[in-house]
C-alpha cells in the first residue's frame, strides 16, 4: 500500500522543492527550486534519494505531520527540534517514522529554512519537469495547507550506511556574503559602491522566497535613465529608487527593470537563504567568483 | 559582456533587432555549459553552470556567432482574434493621433514578432515593424489586469496570461489562452513567434 503525509498545520510556509526548473528563462518561468540546495541535496543523500527528489521547505519551523504508512525522513538546513510521536530527534539524523506516528517541528535554533525529506521523496506531480513550488510564478503545487495528502514515493536506492551529518547550521548573528560587481555596477557612485561594503544591511521582515528586502546605507545611482528590463540571476543585488538592494532567490523574476549593482557569488546564495529577518548582512567584494563545491549536475 | 558572478553572462546589444538576430543565431545550438538564455529589450542572459564553463568561454563562443542583422528567429506564425474595447483604447488614439479606428487599423495590419519572455510565465513582449503604436504606460498601474487583455506599451504589444496587476494601455482582449499548462507546450508567444492580431 502506498504510503502519504498528511498535512496538520503547515506553519507559516512550507511548499514542496526540488532542484527546479532549467531552460525556460525563454518563456518568462524562472529556475526556482529549494532555497537552499546543498541543504536538500545532503537530505536526499542521507536517505539514499536521488538528490533531485523533492523534499518540504519549512520556513520558522511549525510543520505537523501525520505519516500513513511507515517511512524514513530527515532533517537539514536550519536545525528544528523534531518530534515523532512525542519522542525528540535531532537535526540532521535518520529517523524512522513509524504508521500512523505524528511527526511535528519546532522553531529552528538558527537559520530559516529547514528540509525534511523522505525516503522515496514527495511524488506529488512535475509541472514543466519539476514538483518545485515556484511563489512569484505560481507553478508546481500551492504551498502546504492543512488536509493536504502528498504521496511518498518508493525507495530508489539502498540506504547509505549513515545515520548522522555533520554541517554546521546556518549563522546567527552577522553574515558576511561574498560578491562580485555585478553587470550595472557603473550605473552607481563610487560612494554607493564603497557604501555597499562598508554597511551592514537588515533583513526586513519583506523577505520571502522572490527576494530579501534589505535596509542599510542607500545606494546612489550615477545616472538616472531608465534600464530597459534584462535578465537575473540569483544572488543578484538589485537596486530599486529606493536605493535599498534587494537580494534575489530561487523565486526571483526571470527579467527586471533595475539596476544589479553585485551579485552574491553562487556558493553564499544558500547562505543568504538562510538569514532571518533581524540578523544583518554585511557584503565582501572578490575579484571573480571562486568554485562552488556544491555545484554538480 | 557584463558578467553577472560565474553563473551569469550579460550580453549587451545595438538594439531589439540585434537581440532577436543574435537569439535567431543562438537558440538552437547554446554553447557548452549555458543551461538557460533569456532575451530581453537590449540584453541577452546567458545563465551558466560554473561546473561546466565559465563566463569568458562563453563570451568566446558568443563572440564567435556573426549574426545577419535583420534576422529574425522563425518559430511559425499565429493568428490571435481581438475583440478591440480595450479602456484605454481612446486614450491610444489620442496619444498616437491615429483615433481608435486607426489604432485598430495599425494594430491589425502589421506582423508582430515575440521578443522575449518576462514579467509572468508566457507573457510576450511584442514587436511591430513599425513604431506608429509607440506609447507610454499608463502613469498609474492597474492593480487587476484581466487574462486576455490586449495591450500596448513603449515599442511593444502584449496578451496578459493571468490576471495580473499591469501598467499598460488596453486596447482589447482575446479568448486565446497565451498561458495553459494543460497544454504542450503551455506558452504560446514564445520568442521568434510572428503573430496577426485580426478583428474578432
Amino acid at each position: 500500500m502506498e504510503s502519504w503525509l498528511e498535512v496538520v498545520t503547515p506553519g507559516p510556509l512550507t511548499t514542496v522543492q526540488d532542484l527546479g526548473r532549467s531552460g525556460l528563462g525563454a518563456l518568462g518561468v524562472g529556475h526556482s527550486g529549494a532555497a537552499d540546495t546543498p541543504a536538500l541535496r545532503l537530505a536526499n543523500r542521507l536517505l539514499g534519494n536521488p538528490e533531485s527528489a523533492a523534499g518540504l521547505e519549512v520556513t520558522f519551523g511549525g510543520l505537523e505531520l501525520v505519516a500513513h504508512g511507515s517511512m524514513t525522513v530527515t532533517l537539514t538546513g536550519a536545525p528544528c527540534p523534531m518530534t515523532v510521536d512525542g519522542r525528540a530527534h535531532w537535526a540532521l539524523g535518520v529517523v524512522r517514522v513509524p504508521d500512523g506516528a505524528h511527526l511535528s517541528l519546532g522553531l529552528p535554533l538558527t537559520g530559516l529554512r529547514s528540509y525534511l525529506a523522505v525516503r522515496g521523496g514527495i511524488d506529488v506531480p512535475e509541472q514543466l519537469g519539476s514538483r518545485s513550488c515556484d511563489t512569484l510564478a505560481v507553478l508546481g503545487p500551492a504551498p502546504l495547507a492543512t488536509g493536504d495528502r502528498l504521496p511518498v514515493g518508493a525507495p530508489s536506492g539502498p540506504l547509505p550506511g549513515v545515520d548522522l551529518a555533520l554541517v554546521a547550521a546556518p549563522e546567527a548573528g552577522d553574515v558576511s556574503l561574498r560578491v562580485v560587481d555585478g553587470p550595472r555596477a557603473d550605473w552607481f557612485t563610487a560612494d554607493a559602491r564603497a557604501a555597499l561594503l562598508s554597511g551592514a544591511y537588515d533583513v526586513t521582515a519583506d523577505s520571502n522566497r522572490v527576494g530579501m528586502r534589505l535596509s542599510g546605507p542607500v545606494l546612489e545611482r550615477a545616472r538616472d535613465d531608465e534600464l530597459p528590463s534584462e535578465g537575473m540571476v540569483c544572488g543578484a543585488l538589485q537596486v530599486p529608487p529606493s536605493g535599498q538592494p534587494t537580494l534575489f532567490l530561487a523565486d526571483h523574476p526571470v527579467t527586471g527593470g533595475y539596476p544589479v549593482i553585485a551579485v552574491v557569488v553562487p556558493a553564499d546564495v544558500p547562505r543568504a537563504a538562510q538569514v532571518r529577518p533581524g540578523q544583518r548582512i554585511t557584503f565582501v567584494r572578490i575579484p571573480s567568483a571562486p568554485p562552488d563545491p556544491g555545484a554538480r549536475e | 559582456m557584463l558578467p553577472c558572478g560565474d553563473s551569469g553572462l550579460l550580453v549587451e546589444v545595438q538594439d531589439l533587432d540585434a537581440v532577436l538576430a543574435l537569439y535567431a543565431e543562438l537558440v538552437d545550438d547554446l554553447p557548452e555549459g549555458v543551461v538557460d538564455l533569456v532575451p530581453a529589450a537590449r540584453t541577452l542572459m546567458f545563465r551558466i553552470d560554473p561546473a561546466r564553463t565559465d563566463p569568458d568561454r562563453v563570451a568566446r563562443a558568443v563572440r564567435a556567432v556573426e549574426p545577419q542583422s535583420g534576422h529574425r528567429p522563425d518559430a511559425g506564425h499565429l493568428e490571435v482574434p481581438v475583440t478591440y474595447d480595450g479602456a484605454d483604447l481612446a486614450e491610444v488614439g489620442r496619444l498616437t493621433g491615429l483615433g481608435e479606428r486607426g489604432v485598430v487599423e495599425a494594430h491589425t495590419a502589421q506582423e508582430w514578432t515575440v521578443a522575449f519572455c518576462g514579467f509572468a510565465p508566457g507573457f510576450g513582449y511584442l514587436v511591430g515593424v513599425d513604431d506608429q503604436l509607440t506609447v507610454p504606460r499608463r502613469s498609474t498601474p492597474r492593480t487587476k489586469v484581466p487574462a486576455g487583455s490586449v495591450a500596448l506599451a513603449g515599442e511593444f504589444t502584449g496578451v496578459y496570461p493571468q490576471e495580473s496587476p499591469g501598467g499598460w494601455q488596453l486596447i482589447g482582449r482575446t479568448t486565446l489562452k497565451p498561458w495553459d499548462l494543460d497544454r504542450e507546450p503551455p506558452a504560446l508567444l514564445v520568442p521568434g513567434i510572428r503573430v496577426t492580431f485580426v478583428e474578432a
